[in-house]
This record gives structure tokens, C-alpha cells and sequence, in this order.
């Protein structure tokens, strides 16, 4: 009963706003409802609409699917020290990088949804009602890792947060076996997507085991950086108190997270370089261009650029605690991952395909129109459900008997 | 007072701004889109082909055939004839016979009821070399020849390996594409939900995919279809190579077998050790592609000796 109270005072919440409030939402759904129109279109005449073709079957779809993926295990860098080391500035704020771990996932199964040719036998990969090819098939490990980190991003925000509208001590016992069930399942939703990739030998590009560490060491930055420009907005825009202290903890371990990247992809690079073997063209095409094709080639030096610039930023946040440097850095990181691991690491592994054929690949307006879509999709979620979340942290939204 | 009147109209205006703009965006819906229009409901809830009970099948290949009739307005002969008892499909390409005519690529096309626009597929890919070494990276797919053979080069066609240990089936997350009894790897396209996971897995580009409708001349049709085989497909689905399962399963040999003028394109039963292919097998040097992929595919390479 008191739930059901619950769940109609949240909706009552997410109803009301301020004019600020209203043009965002208005504006995310502005943005969804071209991206259907678009996602229309490529359900009518098929996926010749996007830009991918036999050779280069996979793109900015899959691209964000994986930086996304990525989003959503790097809350865990707020589960950590929130429910481990229980920093209090951080335990404040852990339920707003819960829900952003959810609204990623809700991000991933879009891209993954518009990336299906057939979204009707949708159906198929449901076990019991279709056949779900586990263990055999690693996207059938995706599909059970991703829909199980949904699961507990979903029952823990919400079983706090409904603690918090009735005024209750939440009860350790029931959620925090939960919590750490999500730390490693964190940790698994990344290394399987990187075990997508990884074990086709079809694609000498992918086929590296630094592949698992280096996804994770590009999400612990990339992540936590959408979490730090959040969070100051979410200050900004409502009372909530965010402490300084809990965005430079993170940003702490974002430095060392984007050290990682950097020596991981740099042993990457090496070993491809030195062996110089016929393994090395999707790196070469990457890096200089191959015979003569070069159209990833500017996007990946922005990207390191970028991401050597933001960690040195990061070096100087130890001496200089400034807000601004630390945002731009977070600017940096987020573009620069994005690029890394989206379109410069999903489409070599395409280039030269594997009879040796180059097609080069970029988005067409229509895959860029619908994941736009998704991603305001996404969030539109987040600030439904971290409005909600707000509300009763502050006290406005809480438990009344009638 | 004044302000919460202020912010309902500001409210109001967006709202009604919001809502003008959706309707824009929507506009098109109202039109019947071919999504909607195509949808199948006997499509929808059919099950995997390896699920099925005989009579299930029996009754779904009467509903294609009609369907197809319907689509067409030809009779089709929608086969399902199981693999022969003691039979694995083999293939033997002799590359020092191979011309590089692409006869091969276009009897496929027909026999398969391969798309021909606005997507042209083609399960065989002849690809042309320099003399020397097969380095793919310098090979030419599209090259254009007044007459082939051509002096100082030489050609490879290459199609679907049929390998023992198939990437592509390990990859399907929903088993819509296994490897019959007789070694043909198949794709059940009604079941394929087009993640293209197993093309991302391929190391032959042995497998394409309908990016749109696929568009085949009435009069060209090939009318005589095994369900697993050359049968219409439909959009955003995966196909590939069968050895002419539709043939090959009565006795025949592939419509590329057929066609080659040169006889290079031998076909046969692994396990008869009087066949072709055996034969060849154990008395020529024969090379796979990719072996280091550990792929264990069913087609052979050899040159004469």
C-alpha cells in the first residue's frame, strides 16, 4: 500500500517542475521523436539506411553500445568507496551513480535494439520462450550480464530511495549483499563486452587480451567523468549538497585509471609495431592510413591527444583544486574515450576486412539521428528517476498518511 | 500569485511547442509504412527450423509456398530434405585450372536467388592475384578483365569454408545457424534476429547480409527451393553459401560445380573413399586458407602436380 503511495507520488514528482525542468524534458523528447522518425525509416527500407555494409557490418551503433557499457560499470567507482570505505561525501551521492549506472544499461539495450536488423524476433533470445545459445555464444553472456546489472540497479536506488520516502533506516541485511554482488558484476559487464571483441580471430584487431583491462581502464576515466559534470549540474539545478571533496576523490582515481589507458594502448601499440606482422594493418590503417585510406586516422590522434591532455590536468589537480581545470579534463576524457574505444576501436577491427578489402565507414545521418535518440532517452530516464531520488533526499517528497 | 501564473504560461507554451514539434515529427507514421504493412503474424511466432516436429515443418513449408505464391505469383517448390545417411560435404578448387570468367558467381546468383539490386549479393568472391604470393592485402575483388585468363596473374574464388569448427555458429546467440549432418553450415533466416555477430566472427566473408529488401526478377526466379537453401529472403537477415543444399541433397552437383568451364570446382562425400574429392585430397597438395585459425574448413585448395 505504501508503496503503491510511493510509486504515485514519484510520478506526481516527476510531473511538476520548474520551466527549466519542463524545457529539458521537452527537449530530450524533441530529440526522441525525430530519432523514431529516423528509426522508422530504418525498420522500412532496412539497414542499407545506415552506412554499414558487408565489409564494415558493425558501427556508431555498436560504437556507443560498448563506450556505454563502459558508463555503467564505472558507478562501481562510486560503490566502492561509498559502501566499502563508507567516505561519507561519496555515500551521499552514491544513488545518483546508481541510477546513471541504470540509465546507461537502458542506453546499451537501446543501441543494442536499433542495431538489430530484427527487432521483432526480439523474442528469440528470451530462454524458455526463444532458444538464448548459452554458454556457447558470448553475446548470449552479454545479454545475461547486462540484463542482471539492470536488475540490481534497478531494485537497489529503488528499494533506497523508497526507505528514504517512508522514513525508514533501510535494512542492511536485505540490500547490502546486493551492493557487493555489484562490484564484480561491474567488473563483468566490461570484461564481456571486451570478450565480445576479443576472441575472434576473424579479427586480428580485437583479438588481443589486453582487451578486457584496457576497456575497463578507459571506463574507470570516461565514466566517472560523466558522473563528475553531472553531479555539478544536478548542484546547480536542485539543493542537493555534492562536495567538492567527493568530485576530486574520483577525479583522483580517474588519473590513475587514464595512466592505465594510456600504457595499456601503448603496449597495444608496440607489440603490433614491433612484430609488424600481416596483423598490423587495422592498427596502421588506424594510426597513418592504409593505401591510401586514412579517414579514421585524424580522429584517433584528437583522441590521444585529448587523452593525454586531460591526464595531465589530472597530474595537476593533485597541487592546483580547481574546479575548472578538473571539468575540462572531464570534457576531454569523455570525447577522447568516446573516439578510442567507439569508432577508433569497433571499426578497425572492419579495416582491411578479412579477404583484405577496405571499405571505409562513417555514419549516415540516420544512425546518428537515432542514437542521438537513445542517448536522450537515457536521459530523460536518469532525470526522472534522479528527480525523484532528489526530492526525497531533500525531504520534499515524503511518506504522509492520508 | 503573479509568479505561479507566470510559470504556468510558460508551462503552457512549452507544452504546446512540445507538442507541435511531435506532431511534425510523427507526421509520417500516419502513412502505412512497410513495416507495419509486411508484418506476418504466422512469421512472427514461427519456431527455430530444429525445434520443429515433421508435421510442423510439413504444415510451415505449405504456408511459404503459398506465401510465396502470393508474393510472387509462382508456384515454388519449398523443400526440407534431411541429410543423406553417411554423407559430409566436401569441396576441392583447383587454382591452377581457375580462369577468373566468374561464371561460377553468377550461376550462384540465379540458382540462389541471390538480391540483385538494390544490394547485390554474391556468395562467391573470385579474387585476382599478381603472380606470387597470396598476400589478400594486394588481391583485386572488382577487378574487370576484356579476357580472361589474363598474363601474369591468377584468381582465387572464394565462398563459405564450411568449417568443422564454424566461428559463425559458435558466435549466434539464438542458433539460428548450425552445421547439418552432412557438414553444410545453414542459417534458419526466419530466426535470424540480425545482430551480424557471426560475420563479425567470419575469417572467409563467407556470409552476407540483406541490407535491404532483396530484389530478384520475377522471370528469373529460381522456383525450386529447399527451406534451408535458396528459398526468397527477406530484409535484415543473414545468408550465405549452402553448396546448393537444394541440389547437392538429391544427387546434384552445386550450380557452380555445373557451370565452370574449366572443371576446376570439384564436389563430393568426404566419407566415400572412392569419391573426388578424397581422391584428390590424398593424392594432390592441397592447402587450406587460414589454417592457423584452427578453422578445420571442408574446402580444399590444390593445384596440379
Amino acid at each position: 500500500m505504501r508503496f503503491v503511495k510511493f510509486f504515485i507520488d514519484s510520478v506526481k514528482e516527476v510531473i511538476k517542475g520548474s520551466p527549466l525542468y519542463y524545457a529539458w524534458m521537452a527537449f530530450l523528447l524533441i530529440i526522441m521523436a525525430f530519432a523514431a522518425r529516423s528509426y522508422i525509416f530504418q525498420l522500412d527500407n532496412g539497414l542499407i539506411v545506415t552506412n554499414m555494409r558487408d565489409q564494415v557490418s558493425w558501427g556508431l551503433y555498436i560504437a556507443n553500445f560498448t563506450f556505454m557499457v563502459g558508463v555503467a560499470a564505472a558507478a562501481v567507482l562510486l560503490v566502492i568507496p561509498a559502501y566499502i570505505y563508507h567516505f561519507q561525501a561519496i555515500k551521499e551521492i552514491v544513488i545518483l551513480g546508481e541510477l546513471l549506472a541504470f540509465s546507461a544499461i537502458v542506453m546499451c539495450l537501446g543501441f543494442i535494439t536499433v542495431d538489430l536488423g530484427r527487432p521483432d524476433r526480439f523474442w528469440h533470445i528470451i530462454p524458455g520462450l526463444g532458444i538464448l545459445n548459452f554458454p556457447i555464444s558470448m553475446l548470449s553472456w552479454d545479454v545475461v550480464v547486462l540484463n542482471g546489472y539492470l536488475i540490481l540497479n534497478t531494485l537497489i536506488p529503488i528499494y533506497l530511495i523508497y526507505k528514504g520516502y517512508v522514513n525508514e533506516e533501510p535494512n542492511k541485511k536485505l540490500y547490502l549483499p546486493f551492493v557487493l554482488l555489484s562490484i564484480p558484476w561491474a567488473v563483468s559487464i566490461h570484461t564481456v563486452t571486451a570478450f565480445l571483441y576479443n576472441p575472434l580471430p576473424a579479427r586480428p584487431f580485437w583479438n588481443a587480451a589486453i582487451l578486457a583491462p584496457r576497456f575497463l581502464a578507459s571506463a574507470f576515466c570516461s565514466g566517472p567523468a560523466l558522473i563528475i559534470l553531472i553531479f555539478q549540474i544536478i548542484r546547480k539545478v536542485s539543493n542537493t549538497k555534492v562536495q567538492d571533496v567527493a568530485l576530486f576523490k574520483i577525479a583522483e582515481i580517474m588519473a590513475y585509471a587514464m595512466f592505465f589507458n594510456l600504457f595499456l594502448f601503448g603496449a597495444e601499440l608496440f607489440k603490433e609495431y614491433y612484430s609488424g606482422t600481416v596483423h598490423l594493418a587495422p592498427m596502421e590503417y588506424l594510426m597513418q592510413g592504409l593505401h591510401g585510406h586514412n579517414a579514421l586516422v585524424p580522429w584517433i590522434w584528437t583522441a590521444i591527444f585529448l587523452n593525454v591532455t586531460a591526464f595531465i590536468l589530472f597530474i595537476l589537480l593533485r597541487n592546483v583544486r580547481s574546479v575548472k581545470i578538473m571539468n575540462i579534463g572531464c570534457v576531454l576524457i569523455i570525447t577522447g574515450v568516446w573516439i578510442e574505444k567507439g569508432m577508433g576501436f569497433i571499426v578497425p577491427g572492419f579495416i582491411p576486412d578479412t579477404l583484405g578489402e577496405i571499405y571505409e565507414y562513417m555514419p549516415s545521418s540516420t544512425e546518428v539521428m537515432v542514437s542521438l535518440g537513445v542517448l536522450a532517452l537515457g536521459f530523460f530516464v536518469y532525470t526522472m528517476f534522479a528527480k525523484v531520488a532528489i526530492a526525497v533526499n531533500n525531504g520534499t517528497l515524503k511518506y504522509q498518511k492520508d | 500569485m503573479k509568479k505561479d501564473k507566470k510559470i504556468s504560461f510558460i508551462r503552457r507554451k512549452f507544452l504546446k511547442t512540445f507538442t507541435v514539434a511531435a506532431a511534425a515529427a510523427f507526421a509520417p507514421l500516419a502513412k502505412a509504412n512497410s513495416a507495419v504493412k509486411d508484418f506476418d503474424f504466422d512469421d512472427f511466432v514461427q519456431k527455430n527450423f530444429k525445434e520443429m516436429t515433421p508435421q510442423e515443418v510439413e504444415r510451415m513449408l505449405k504456408r511459404l509456398e503459398k506465401k510465396y505464391k502470393e508474393k510472387y505469383g509462382k508456384d515454388f517448390i519449398v523443400k526440407a530434405t534431411p541429410p543423406m545417411e553417411n554423407v559430409e560435404f566436401g569441396y576441392a578448387l583447383n587454382l591452377s585450372k581457375c580462369i577468373g570468367c566468374r561464371r561460377c558467381v553468377y550461376a550462384c546468383v540465379k540458382e540462389n536467388n541471390l538480391s540483385r539490386k538494390p544490394h547485390q549479393i554474391h556468395y562467391i568472391r573470385v579474387m585476382r592475384f599478381k603472380n606470387g604470393p597470396i598476400d589478400l592485402e594486394k588481391s583485386e575483388h572488382y577487378y574487370e578483365a576484356e579476357q580472361v585468363p589474363e598474363k601474369g596473374y591468377f584468381y582465387v574464388p572464394i565462398q563459405c569454408q564450411h568449417c568443422r569448427k564454424a566461428p559463425c555458429v559458435k558466435a549466434c546467440p539464438v542458433r539460428a545457424t548450425w552445421t547439418e549432418k552432412d557438414g553444410i553450415v545453414v542459417v534458419d533466416y526466419n530466426w535470424c534476429i540480425a545482430c551480424r555477430y557471426c560475420m563479425a566472427a567470419c575469417p572467409y566473408k563467407g556470409r552476407n547480409f540483406n541490407w535491404a529488401e532483396p530484389q530478384i526478377p520475377v522471370e528469373e526466379l529460381n522456383t525450386n527451393t529447399h527451406y534451408l537453401g535458396n528459398r526468397p529472403r527477406m530484409k535484415n537477415v543473414v545468408e550465405k553459401c549452402t553448396f546448393c543444399i537444394q541440389r547437392s541433397r538429391e544427387g546434384r552437383y552445386p550450380a557452380c560445380v555445373e557451370i565452370c568451364p574449366v572443371g576446376a570446382r570439384k564436389f563430393g562425400n568426404l566419407l566415400d573413399p572412392n569419391s573426388e574429392v578424397r581422391r584428390i585430397i590424398e593424392t594432390k597438395r592441397i592447402f587450406r586458407l587460414k589454417e592457423d585459425l584452427n578453422t578445420d574448413p571442408k574446402f580444399f585448395y590444390f593445384f596440379h602436380s
